[in-house]
């Protein structure tokens, strides 16, 4: 005897799919997380929550897009500068080692991704369309926010390391600036070299969702590639910047104004 | 200036740690010392002597009190013009990356002042280093390092020279080359020099004596009236 299971009718079968995608997949990152809990205490237990919690987002992301798919232009700038706040408030949670992390984070990720998102807006480069403008604006900041974050946390590291060093340069008569020159340099060249090996490897190693999306959906595949270049070199773009800015910024909430090292442990 | 008048003051300097904790490391510290007077800084581990000297470099700043450098407030100097007349030597070297010569010439290149090769040379002689100009500075041995150290902080030209336990991480042999290297260079230099130590002996080397416990002055005088 079989019995008929009935689904609620706004839960059909490409839904079901879905979650069970969806589960399958955050079982393996848990079940990974598991067997590396010795080399990180303490992650295992963040995993699940923050499974959650992108699962959560990412769905009313897609909610709020399919309803804004309808709307006029403008909201996709509120999206966009709403994401850059989120990402500001996670670098704070993530970088809470460094005064004041929030606004520097939102100057960083503002500047770089705002600035070369406006670009590529202005230039044509990236079509003013909502269905457009917030998948790839999203994918700047999240590259941006995960830069920035790569290079605090590296230039913490670097700092703590070095610290004898920096205050030797100090006290021999050096500007704040030049004793974190070379700190910042390591910093800032770690952090780059994820958004570095995606243009490398661009098409050899991975072929990332916009060109698959593109061609699935009646595009050329050369024009697709030539637009997933753009996309990825605009990530680079962007995320360089935010580094840029934030190494910038980064000084004085480092240093006191009379060139005196303040590193919170 | 007077060789009796005070070259550098403390007065009622204290130190705290940053809020919310705001425990006293230094408190209502006072004292001088005269133009090439000697002055060592003695103390048990934890008493506030390494912060004194960060204060006196500016490496940290008093919580109250000022420090007087020629009878000026040091607050009105600019940090880096005031580091480098008063020139710090730490217990490690912390040499930087590439070349001894690289390192010597840090202090000097700040101020837009280049060492000529020639000079540099002079200066290797000076320390017992002679030829090690090009040597990479991190191939270099504890007492090596040390020197190139004290030869960094004497390229600046200082007026006052604050010395944190500089032979405290050598060995005997290379301890007492260095405290005779130190020792020559301040005489020869005329310099005014504090010394933080550990060692009564080499305490007993200076003018006068300032003995620290728990971040406050108990003893001030001649290490004769100090030590003993």
């Amino acid at each position: 005897m079989t019995v008929a299971v009935t689904w609620p009718t706004w839960l059909t079968p490409e839904l079901r799919t879905g979650i069970l995608q969806c589960f399958i997949s955050g079982l393996a990152a848990l079940f990974v997380m598991f067997l590396a809990r010795k080399q990180a205490p303490g992650l295992l237990r963040e995993i699940p929550w923050a499974e959650l919690r992108g699962l959560m987002q990412i769905v009313l992301v897609g909610l709020i897009l399919a309803w804004l798919l309808h709307g006029p232009r403008w909201t996709s700038t509120l999206v966009l500068a709403a994401m850059v706040v989120a990402a500001a408030s996670i670098i704070r949670q993530r970088a809470h080692k460094f005064p004041r992390t929030f606004t520097l984070a939102l100057a960083g990720i503002g500047a770089g991704a705002g600035s070369i998102l406006c670009l590529m807006a202005v230039t044509g480069v990236i079509p003013v369309k909502i269905a457009i403008l917030i998948p790839v604006g999203s994918m700047v900041i999240a590259n941006t926010m995960n830069t920035q974050a790569l290079f605090l946390d590296r230039l913490h590291s670097e700092v703590t390391a070095h610290k004898g060093e920096i205050e030797s340069a100090l006290s021999l008569g050096a500007s704040a600036q030049t004793a974190l020159t070379p700190y910042r340099a390591a910093a800032f060249r770690a952090s780059l070299i994820p958004a570095l090996n995606n243009l490398r490897s661009l098409g050899i190693v991975w072929i990332p969702g916009i060109m698959a999306g593109m061609v699935l959906s009646g595009a050329s595949p050369i024009y697709a590639a030539l637009y997933q270049f753009v996309v990825i070199a605009v990530i680079f773009a962007a995320a360089a910047l935010t580094c840029l800015v934030t190494s910038r910024l980064v000084l004085r909430r480092l240093f006191s104004p009379y060139d005196q090292l303040m590193l919170q442990r | 200036m007077n060789s009796t008048s005070p070259r550098l003051e403390c007065i009622e300097v204290s130190r705290n740690t940053p809020p919310p904790e705001s425990r006293a490391i230094l408190q209502n510290i006072n004292f001088s010392v005269t133009t090439g007077e000697i002055l060592a800084v003695t103390g048990p581990s934890g008493a506030g002597k390494s912060t004194l000297l960060r204060l006196l470099n500016r490496l940290e700043e008093p919580t109250s009190g000022n420090i007087r450098l020629d009878g000026e407030d040091t607050r009105a100097l600019p940090p880096a013009e005031l580091r480098r007349r008063i020139g710090l030597v730490m217990q490690h070297p912390y040499l930087f990356p590439g070349t001894v010569a690289g390192n010597i010439a840090f202090g000097p290149g700040q101020q837009g002042v280049h060492l000529a090769a020639k000079a540099m040379q002079s200066m290797l002689e000076e320390v017992g280093l002679p030829g090690f100009a090009s040597r990479d500075a991190a191939t270099l041995s504890g007492g090596e390092a040390q020197r190139v150290s004290i030869l960094r902080t004497l390229a600046n030209q200082p007026e006052l020279l604050l010395l944190d336990e500089p032979t405290s991480a050598l060995d005997a042999a290379n301890r007492q080359s260095v405290e005779d290297l130190i020792l020559r260079l301040i005489r020869e230099r005329g310099l005014t020099c504090i010394w933080v130590t550990h060692s009564p002996d080499q305490a007993r080397l200076a003018d006068r004596v300032l003995h620290l416990e728990s971040g406050k002055v108990v003893a001030f005088g001649t290490p004769e009236e100090v030590l003993s």
